[in-house]
């Protein structure tokens, strides 16, 4: 993973803090925690790790162990606009994978990546569960269903001024 | 709910939602105001009806109407015409063709409000807990659930009761039964629809497995992408500890039992129970041996029983409805129903659930609706990713347990992916080891190494190198793997290859000794042509070509060098004329 | 005790409940094959992930194959370990743990010390069938000052993420990524000079291949003794001589004192010392300041710090600047032995002998990975020239001495140089876990007592234990002494330190196990800690044969400071043999 370089504000590490003790500062709460951080922050920079390792009395060698286990926790910040492609058997059957290409192509980025002007960001997932509409891509919370390749401009468009 | 003379129930499940199902519900709520209809019709927004690309789905009972691809601005006719009128709105009107469906674990989803406890206690909720806490021992009822033949449904197929029994008989002060909501299987949601549909029927269960194991603790452990079901779940705990079903003292008989959440968080592995605990636990989501089995040595080192969710769902109706009449649904060694989620090259797309032992013929082509497009069935993929492909030749095997293994493939959690002609089952198998590769955990040398380099010879065969051994090579190391892997996930993982090597051979024989893809996916296979007769010599295709391989005067037939050709797909996209074909 | 019948390979037997197919085979004499697992039973830790499924085994009734290490016998069990089945399975897998490992064995540091390349012979591997198309795991190799991390040829055994959690506590190495990706590194996949990081060298102990190895000097060496301009000293660790002689196939426990003094010479050092001269030196500095600590105490002075913690193991000191960095005025400010001597044998000895410091190179010969980073520490150079130029282990010199075709078995023996090669036996037991103590125990009992002790051995402060604890008798005075080695024992008697609630008037302190006998640098024992035992008696040995037993009555010691140093705690003595701490704890979390 790469590494970005963060400088956290008192307010930030307090709230760091105050989520690690609403876990009683248990390990075992780990995920939980890393779960709330990352709703709080959008990602898990590595000075957010070392933070939740004090606090939780755990090597920080440990919590970026679990951090990278897990595909849900990013050390990356995502786009504004995060866009998600399932690529679930059901999506992939009908097209998912033309649909990624498009918007790598249009974007210039890879999975994973955000794009330079920090607006946009891909990632898969595996099935959200809508079948149904496949292929399907969320951009931040909407989703849209049967989504093919040529529609890829258009919904990037919906963004574009926002 | 019986107050009202109709009940309109819209899908509040996840791919409805996305099609806007909230507005619909809003919608109707405003016309039936607007109509003065609030003491005669009742609008609930009800979990996943299973009929997900015919969404957003509008149910009206009693009369068992259903309005299929309802859009919020449908709901005007449907409460002039439907309530008012007393006609059906013919164009919205949908059969539903579930006559083969015996709704067992989905027997509310779609039926009850999810989030009002008072509609799941008028289905006969929570009345199995209160007879087994009032009127029989852990014992007794654990008894039960064995004669009943429920088995795992989360894969496995372990028997539910043995597994209670094994937790219950180890000594220990604390104990803990735990849900597996981690439903990992891409195509698979009918956990994430009962969580949503039929929230307590789980809690229930939980309960009554806790009064049965000696456990006084629950513990969901959910995927954190289900956030409409994490909320429905919270809902319910929240209510079922309100009207004392969970909580201290549970009915006034002396028994006390909690139910907390615990969220996993993208990995797929941890729907194997010992790494889900140590997922639970804080840690990587590595699975370890067994034994020790959890029901021994599990979430914090104690006594630990785990089921998933589609199996809880379906303890309640045993203990209230009993289980002779379980016992009469399904096979000789496999009880009951089992959910499916039909997906891929299907008419009908969505949730089903049928009895064990219905065919795949009958799932395929009488509840799914065939194959769309009318194009050839070709196989049919059970049990997720590392399940196996099954072909015509099973068509007509009855779906259970053992049957599924027999054939090379297996239950799993019940995903059901449908292939047609056009899909090359080499590139299927390659998606699918994609996929374990992705998701192995990385613990064991077979799982880590042996699911890439699997991955790596399919891909050499799909991009033209393949060589007569590999087909050896793959099978060899398929087996290896499965021999010698830590878990589930790696001893399952070559299934996909070899099912499809099985049933496919001459796929792979063409990609390797022809350097031909059958179904014409594997690109680097393809060879576009231009065809004489259609080419007209515009030269829009040699100018869309980006590596100049396309030659040819204007008003004269062009012809593309496959020595240069990247096969893009440029110029097939840019001809007007249907000149350029791949093959 | 509960016991279970089974049958391997045709053989029956009876073993206790609970026992694994692994352990029950070997009672038949039946070799299983194994990679990841690691059995250290002395220190509680069996390392059994069964990660890498080579020791997989046929069982009846069973679906797939059963990973020995890790699954328990049953009664009525019937299993074969070598059948055509499980070899093809062994192969394969060995074959996929190849096709993800580089293959240059040629010029790999653990070339013929490597579990890897045994087990390739052992299974009959001649070739690498996916090598043609298949991708590797690769990552940046990591270069710290004692530890190179070359982690393309890491296997995930994960024998060291256990060594670094379980046994030491310093979690500075954890599994991290997913899958194929995996890999067990620091956090933020850092320097492992950025990390906690300690230095103790047990990752590279346990690491079954080349992917954890030592910094090797020994070219530096080299060049420095063909380099007639230079004047090359040598000082030699007390667990040097009692591990060494494995590497030529002697016996572990045999000593080898004497030949390797002579193979030290024919090599080319100019002198030949002894690093036990040093631990007396230590002994005199650190014993005075245990007294003087123990009398302001007795006196009733409130601030001074007791217990006083032992001092001389860089592994400890990096562990406490890192983890325990509000308690750096706890442990004795004497520097280690290594230090000691480099300080005296760059000025008193420099001057002696009339070599410019620059023109002097002091090697040391240590036990120790740790060692390599504490002679690099700025607090130990002088203009930026160390105090001890480097250091290199057991395990390098073993090398060395073959490279030069050389064989210790048949070597005569010599004695080391003067005036510091002489040593007490005191300086002998530095090497195992307690001797620090009880060296310091025979001076200052004779020192607070004024009076001679009739016996010098303490056997109450020797052992394997973990965590010890004895007391002495001052003469009145009950002396509470506390040993632990291991870090993660040392942790636990340093939370009570913390906690205010610690009965002990002395720590010593060892980051390995059993001391330095059990270093990071010496010959691997591959876990067999029965190793370690005999090394350990072999120090007591070559303690109970000195004629002088305890660090006052050295002599060379008493001629230092009358000539040189003054009296122990002098300014000058403060200011060569003394050292202060530095709080390390910012470079893991750098926001405050």
């Amino acid at each position: 993973m790469s590494r970005i370089k963060v400088e956290l504000r008192k307010d930030q590490i307090d709230k760091i803090k105050e989520i690690c003790r609403s876990f009683n500062n248990n390990e075992g709460e780990l995920i939980n925690v890393l779960h709330k951080v990352q709703g709080e922050f959008g990602y898990l920079p590595a000075e957010v790790q070392e933070v939740i390792a004090q606090e939780l009395d755990i090597s920080v060698a440990k919590v970026y162990g679990v951090v990278t286990f897990y595909s849900f926790f990013t050390m990356i910040p995502k786009g504004k606009h995060p866009i998600s492609i399932c690529t679930g058997t059901a999506c992939y059957v009908r097209g998912a994978e033309k649909v990624l290409e498009e918007f790598k192509k249009e974007l210039e980025i890879e999975v994973g990546e955000t794009s330079a002007n920090g607006k946009f960001s891909i990632n898969c997932l595996r099935c959200v569960g809508a079948c149904g509409l496949a292929p399907v891509v969320m951009v931040g919370d909407k989703t849209y269903g049967r989504v093919a390749p040529e529609m890829v401009k258009d919904i990037l468009g919906e963004y574009e001024s926002q | 709910m019986s107050e009202y003379k109709l009940h309109l129930l819209v899908c509040g499940g996840t791919s409805c939602r996305n099609l806007q199902s909230d507005t619909l519900a809003e919608n109707l709520k405003t016309e039936i105001d607007k109509q003065g209809l609030t003491d005669v019709a009742q609008v609930v927004k009800t979990g996943c009806f299973g009929l997900c690309d015919k969404g957003t789905v509008v149910k009206v009972i009693p009369e068992n109407i259903f309005y299929a691809h309802v859009k919020p601005e449908d709901a005007k006719d449907i409460v002039e015409e439907h309530i008012i009128k007393g006609r059906k709105v013919e164009r919205l009107l949908y059969t539903d063709p579930d006559k083969k469906q015996i709704r067992i674990a989905l027997r509310n989803c779609g039926i009850i409000d999810p989030e009002n406890i008072n509609e799941y206690i008028e289905r006969n909720g929570y009345e199995a807990l209160g007879k087994v806490l009032s009127e029989m021992t852990p014992e007794e009822a654990i008894k039960l659930l064995i004669d009943s033949g429920l088995r795992g449904r989360g894969g496995g197929g372990f028997p539910a009761g043995i597994k209670w029994d094994l937790t219950r008989k180890v000594e220990s002060s604390i104990k803990f039964v735990v849900c597996n909501a981690d439903e990992g299987d891409p195509g698979a949601f009918m956990d994430r629809s009962i969580l949503e549909g039929d929230p307590h029927s789980v809690l229930e269960a939980m309960a009554i497995n806790g009064y049965c194991t000696g456990s006084n603790y629950g513990l969901i452990y959910i995927r954190a992408e289900y956030p409409l079901a994490i909320e429905r779940l919270k809902t319910a705990i929240k209510q079922a500890r309100e009207y004392g079903f969970l909580g201290n003292n549970i009915l006034g008989t002396g028994f006390s039992f909690d139910i907390e959440m615990r969220y996993g968080a993208g990995a797929f592995v941890c729907g194997e129970e010992t790494a889900l605990i140590h997922s639970m636990e804080g840690l990587r989501g590595e699975p370890t041996m067994k034994p020790p089995f959890p029901s021994v040595e599990g979430y914090l080192k104690k006594p630990t029983n785990v089921n998933n969710v589609e199996t809880y769902a379906n303890i309640p109706v045993i203990f209230s409805k009993g289980v002779k009449w379980f016992a009469k649904i399904g096979t000789e060694k496999s009880k009951g129903t089992k959910v499916f989620a039909l997906a891929g090259k299907v008419n009908n797309v969505g949730l089903i659930e049928v009895p064990l032992g219905i065919t795949l013929r009958e799932v395929i082509f009488e509840i799914g609706g065939g194959i769309k497009g009318g194009k050839k069935f070709k196989a049919v993929q059970t049990g997720g990713p590392s399940g196996g492909c099954l072909t015509e030749k099973d068509l007509d095997t009855p779906i259970d347990y053992d049957n599924l293994i027999a054939a090379g493939s297996m239950m799993g959690s019940g995903g059901m992916i449908i292939m047609d002609e056009d899909d090359c089952m080499v590139d299927v198998a390659k998606f699918f080891l994609d996929f374990t590769v992705e998701e192995s955990c990385g613990k064991c040398v077979p799982c880590r190494v042996g699911n890439k380099r699997l991955h790596e010879l399919l891909n050499k065969i799909t991009s033209g190198n393949g060589a007569k051994e590999d087909i050896d090579r793959l099978i060899n190391l398929s087996n290896v793997i499965k021999d010698t892997s830590l878990c589930g996930l790696g001893q399952s993982s070559p299934n996909p290859v070899l099912s499809t090597i099985k049933n496919f051979r001459n796929e792979y024989d063409a990609h390797i000794d022809d350097k031909k893809c059958p179904a014409g996916v594997c690109k680097a296979l393809m060879t576009y042509f231009i065809v004489e007769e259609n080419c007209v010599g515009c030269t829009a295709c040699a100018r869309a070509c980006p590596v100049g391989a396309i030659s040819g005067e204007r008003k004269e037939i062009h012809y593309i060098d496959p020595a240069l050709c990247i096969k893009c797909g440029a110029c097939e996209e840019r001809c007007k004329f249907n000149a350029v074909i791949v093959k | 005790m509960e016991t279970v019948k089974l049958t391997v390979d045709n053989k029956k037997i009876e073993v206790p409940k609970g026992t694994t197919i692994y352990k029950a085979a070997r009672k038949l004499g039946i070799d299983i094959p194994v990679l990841c697992y690691m059995d250290l039973a002395d220190l509680n830790i069996e390392h059994k992930p069964g990660g890498c499924r080579i020791c997989s085994v046929e069982v009846e009734g069973r679906r797939n194959l059963a990973p020995s290490c890790s699954t328990e016998v049953f009664d009525g069990m019937v299993v074969k370990t070598h059948s055509m089945r499980v070899l093809n399975a062994r192969k394969t897998v060995m074959e996929l743990i190849l096709s993800d490992h580089p293959k240059d064995c040629l010029i790999c540091p653990k070339s013929g010390n490597c579990d890897l390349q045994n087990l390739a012979i052992k299974l009959g591997i001649r070739e690498t069938p996916y090598q043609e198309f298949s991708e590797m795991s690769t990552y940046r190799k990591d270069f710290s000052p004692s530890i190179i991390r070359d982690m393309d040829k890491c296997i995930m055994c994960r024998r060291c993420e256990t060594m670094c959690n379980e046994f030491q506590t310093v979690g500075a190495l954890s599994a991290v990524n997913r899958g194929f990706n995996s890999v067990v590194a620091p956090a933020f996949e850092m320097d492992l000079e950025d990390s906690p990081c300690t230095y103790c060298g047990q990752c590279v102990a346990v690491c079954p291949t080349g992917a954890l190895t030592e910094v090797d000097h020994t070219n530096q060496l080299i060049e420095d003794l063909s380099n007639p301009a230079k004047t090359v000293i040598v000082q030699t660790a007390p667990a040097v001589r009692a591990a060494l002689g494995e590497e030529f196939g002697m016996e572990p426990g045999t000593l080898v004192t004497g030949k390797m003094v002579t193979a030290l010479r024919r090599l080319g050092f100019n002198y030949i010392f002894d690093t036990d001269f040093a631990a007396d030196l230590t002994i005199m500095e650190e014993g005075t300041e245990l007294l003087d600590r123990l009398n302001r105490h007795l006196k009733g002075d409130k601030d001074v710090k007791l217990p006083i913690l032992t001092s001389c193991c860089p592994g400890w000191v990096n562990f406490f600047e890192q983890q325990f960095t509000d308690l750096l005025d706890v442990p004795s400010t004497a520097r280690s032995p290594q230090q000691m001597f480099g300080a005296i044998a760059k000025t008193f000895f420099a001057d002696r002998i009339k070599v410019a410091r620059e023109d002097l190179v002091v090697v040391s010969i240590m036990p120790c990975l740790a060692k390599k980073y504490e002679c690099q520490r700025d607090e130990f150079k002088v203009n930026g020239n160390p105090d001890v130029d480097y250091s290199i282990s057991t395990r390098e010199l073993a090398h060395l001495i073959k490279r030069a075709n050389m064989d210790l078995n048949n070597m005569p023996e010599e004695d080391f140089d003067q005036p510091l090669g002489e040593s007490s036996g005191a300086g002998v037991i530095f090497g195992a876990t307690g001797g620090v103590i009880e060296a310091a125990v025979r001076t200052a009992y004779e020192i607070y007592t004024k009076k001679k002790l009739d016996r010098v051995d303490f056997k109450q402060l020797r052992g394997m234990e973990g965590i010890r604890h004895a007391n002495v008798d001052f003469n009145g005075l009950e002396v509470n002494i506390g040993i632990a080695h291991g870090l993660g024992n040392a942790r636990k008697l340093l939370e009570d330190v913390r906690n205010g609630i610690s009965q002990f008037h002395a720590i010593e302190i060892m980051a390995c196990p059993g001391g330095c006998i059990g270093g990071g640098g010496q010959p691997l024992h591959h876990g067999n800690l029965s190793i370690l035992q005999k090394r350990m008696e072999a120090i007591y040995r070559e303690d109970a044969g000195k004629p002088i037993r305890k660090s006052h009555e050295n002599p060379y010691i008493i001629k230092l400071y009358e000539e040189f140093l003054g009296k122990p705690m002098s300014e000058k003595a403060h200011h060569l043999l003394h050292t202060h701490y530095i709080d390390k704890s910012k470079k893991i979390i750098y926001m405050k």
